[in-house]
């Protein structure tokens, strides 16, 4: 007995060592802001490792704009590189810089790939994976995608791990296929709290983590972006349709002093990586 | 307006530079007007600067009518001094201008004796000694104190003591003084174009192997940066050509979105150009001639290493990941946003290649005060026409049909009118054209920002004021917000 738990120790370390993952190595985290949504990936997205965010065609507003999000987050200061298909820019429309601007994604920061083929924006992301100085990458797939196999997103996470960079796949009609992500994702839109007079409020987006590596998945998050303070906050309109919710992070109070209304369970994140007062502006 | 200069025939009627144009056309009716381009009079003396380098190597601009010829030594190869300065101005007059020279042993001396003509004199000295005092060129105020103490001529001031003429003239009339009569000497600036960055390898054999002439480039493109380098430059565009023995060229274009000169950084660009070849490079029966040439090239500070791996670093990263990119997937596909001043929404922005350099753009500022975006991620471009059923013509969807999906409207928020430029439209009529013809002119729109029951933002807008602008208007999409 005694020397199969030494044979599987081992086992589990060549396997590591094959992986180039180091076992115990904590990653870097990109706090979201949404506190249970933090919680229940460890302090949030990990840096330097695929995620995918799965939505059908028509949500591709909400699928491209979070996955946007996420990845200015994860970017900080640093320029962000959204890679996608000419077919993309027809079918869905052109990225708008009055509207990133107003999403709080500077658009001088960002810049547009678009390009021909599937195959042509697989060998530029893997490119842009290996260029350390970019903050993210946004790759923006339609359909099937079948050039996007177990192979392919090995390159992809390798790519990613070396240099640090985060690559964020939007997968716009696509189904979940074995990967290499760490994060699978499904998105949608959902209904915003409204203005006063019925208007459209802030974007508020239904979050399914479909897969985690080596976590808890299976969880529902409903998230609103308050582009004004730059983070998520937990979605507080009047039905609540969440499901199963990681433990509520208690009454942290430190966070929500300067906030008017007190809301359950949202708190100023401080990631380990980005000074407060970035945040805090 | 006045009079900026003016030719020969209309100084003896009596005109003067500076007078306004309505005293000269009172006086002479038939005065003949152009406007003064000071732009393209430089351009032209530059061009003619750049001719006379026929003549001698050292030629100088002296704006803003002149040039001034260094031809020391150059003079017997045309018969002589004045057999050269004939030969110039004949072949300037031939253009169409009138010319005046002058051959003094400095150049303040040929300017000034060129333009204040002075009678026969025994030599260059005594004539330059009888030119006026406004041949100095001290300005006005020296010009008129040096009339009233009486001193006319440059004879007169140089007859005085140095020390005397500096503390009543300043430092600057004895300056002026001696470098007409040539005791100090100023250098004169030549203006030569700069050669362009061309290296050339010959082979002996004709090189069969692409490798080989990978390596040889490489060198190549070591020697074109330290050139660079010298020069404080930084290379923008490289072309390549590979000359075949059998007479076929492939030329090849690189570009960068910051000045380089950095040999690997340009051959990794150079290779990956060579790999996005559609039509593989073919050596054939040998390349026997490799060119470099750089026809581009930007200011470029000599880089230090920074010490902690700051933010310099950082951003040349990125550019080079923006050139490598371009070059493998075209320079028009790699691209960056950049704002544009108009209220019409698909007008306000442009998407320039990235590569190509420009100033920093300032986008309006994301709202601190938490309101939701009003504009969308997403624009369609023309915007896409949908069906919506409203409740009164000109009043707010109701649902909509887009995609052949019915979306019913839950939350609106408008209109939010966008008028047409009307200032561009002909004859102050707006034509009713429709959406998507990249005319500027066209109908009133109606935006809505709306959300359907599931929760999708969408920007939609009616084409056009009902009742007035159009009977039955049309409903549009033009964009998703997140």
């Amino acid at each position: 007995m005694a020397e199969s738990v030494k044979t599987l120790a081992a086992l589990k370390r060549h396997i590591a060592s094959l992986e180039r993952i180091p076992a115990a190595q904590p990653c870097a985290r990109v706090a979201t802001g949404h506190a249970s949504l933090d919680q229940a990936l460890d302090g949030g997205l990990a840096r330097g490792r695929v995620h995918e965010f799965f939505a059908p065609p028509e949500e591709e507003g909400a699928a491209t704009g979070l996955a946007l999000i996420l990845a200015r987050l994860a970017a900080g200061e640093a320029p962000l590189l959204w890679l996608r298909t000419a077919a993309a820019g027809r079918v869905g429309g052109m990225p708008y810089g009055p509207g990133l601007a107003a999403l709080g994604i500077d658009p001088e920061q960002l810049v547009i790939g678009v390009m021909a083929d599937d195959a042509m924006l697989l060998r530029a992301a893997v490119d842009a994976l290996r260029c350390p100085a970019l903050g993210a990458l946004v790759v923006e797939l339609r359909g099937r995608a079948p050039l996007l196999d177990l192979t392919a997103s090995r390159r992809l996470a390798l790519a990613a791990e070396g240099s640090g960079v985060t690559p964020l796949l939007v997968r716009l009609g696509g189904d979940p296929v074995p990967s290499a992500a760490d994060t699978r994702w499904r998105v949608a839109a959902a209904p915003s709290l409204p203005l006063p007079g019925n208007g459209p409020g802030m974007s508020v987006f239904d979050l399914h983590l479909l897969r985690r590596r080596a976590g808890r998945d299976g969880l529902h998050w409903r998230l609103m972006w308050d582009n004004g303070r730059g983070v998520f906050e937990e979605w507080r309109g009047g039905r609540d349709e969440r499901h199963d919710l990681g433990q509520h992070v208690g009454e942290q109070d430190s966070g929500r002093r300067d906030r008017p209304a007190p809301l359950s369970g949202a708190m100023v994140p401080l990631s380990a990586d980005r000074p407060a007062a970035d945040r805090a502006a | 307006m006045r009079l900026a200069t003016l030719d020969a025939d209309a100084l003896a009627l009596g005109l003067t530079p500076g007078m306004t144009l309505a005293d000269a056309r009172a006086r002479e009716p038939d005065l003949r007007v152009f406007d003064a381009d000071p732009h393209a009079d430089q351009d032209w003396l530059e061009r003619l600067c750049d001719g006379s380098a026929r003549y001698t190597p050292v030629a100088a601009l002296d704006s803003p009518f002149g040039l001034i010829l260094d031809i020391s030594g150059c003079a017997h190869l045309w018969g002589g001094e004045d057999a050269l300065a004939r030969e110039a101005a004949d072949r300037l007059e031939r253009h169409g201008m009138r010319v005046r020279h002058a051959l003094a042993g400095t150049a303040e001396g040929a300017h000034a004796l060129c333009r204040f003509p002075v009678g026969a004199a025994a030599d260059e000295d005594a004539a330059l000694r009888r030119l006026p005092a406004e041949a100095l060129q001290l300005g006005e105020e020296s010009a008129v104190a040096l009339r009233r103490a009486g001193l006319r001529t440059v004879g007169d001031l140089a007859a005085r003591p140095a020390a005397v003429l500096a503390a009543r003239f300043g430092e600057e009339a004895v300056d002026a003084l001696h470098a007409l009569l040539g005791l100090g000497r100023r250098p004169l600036a030549p203006r030569r174009p700069r050669p362009a960055i061309r290296i050339e390898r010959r082979f002996a054999e004709p090189m069969g192997s692409t490798a080989f002439a990978l390596k040889t480039l490489t060198e190549m493109a070591a020697e074109a940066g330290e050139r660079l380098g010298e020069r404080g430059q930084g290379g923008r565009r490289f072309e390549v050509v590979f000359f075949r023995s059998d007479g076929l060229a492939f030329p090849l274009r690189v570009e960068t979105s910051l000045p380089v000169r950095d040999a690997p950084a340009i051959m990794r660009l150079v290779q990956e150009r060579i790999d996005a070849l559609s039509d593989p490079l073919d050596p054939g029966f040998g390349f026997d001639m490799l060119r470099l040439t750089v026809p581009q090239a930007e200011p470029m500070a000599p880089t230090q290493l920074a010490l902690e791996g700051g933010e310099a670093r950082r951003e040349e990263s990125v550019a080079a990941l923006v050139d490598r990119l371009s070059i493998r997937a075209g320079r028009a596909r790699i691209q960056r946003l950049e704002p544009r001043d108009s209220h019409i929404p698909e007008q306000a922005q442009l998407a320039l290649p990235a590569v190509e350099s420009r100033p920093p753009a300032s986008w309006p500022q994301r709202q601190e005060t938490g309101d939701p975006p009003m504009r969308p991620l997403h624009l369609f471009d023309p915007p896409q026409p949908i069906e919506v059923v409203a409740q009164v013509p000109d009043g707010p969807p109701h649902r909509f049909r887009w995609r052949r999906a019915l979306h019913e409207v839950t939350r609106y928020e408008g209109p939010e009118r966008i008028a047409p430029e009307w200032w561009t439209a002909k004859d102050g009529r707006l034509e009713g054209k429709s959406v998507g013809e990249g005319t500027s002119a066209g109908l009133t729109r109606d935006y809505y920002r709306v959300e359907d029951a599931r929760g999708r933002r969408y920007w939609i807008f009616r084409h056009g004021l009902y009742g007035t602008e159009a009977v039955h208007p049309g409903w549009f999409i033009h964009g998703l917000f997140a």
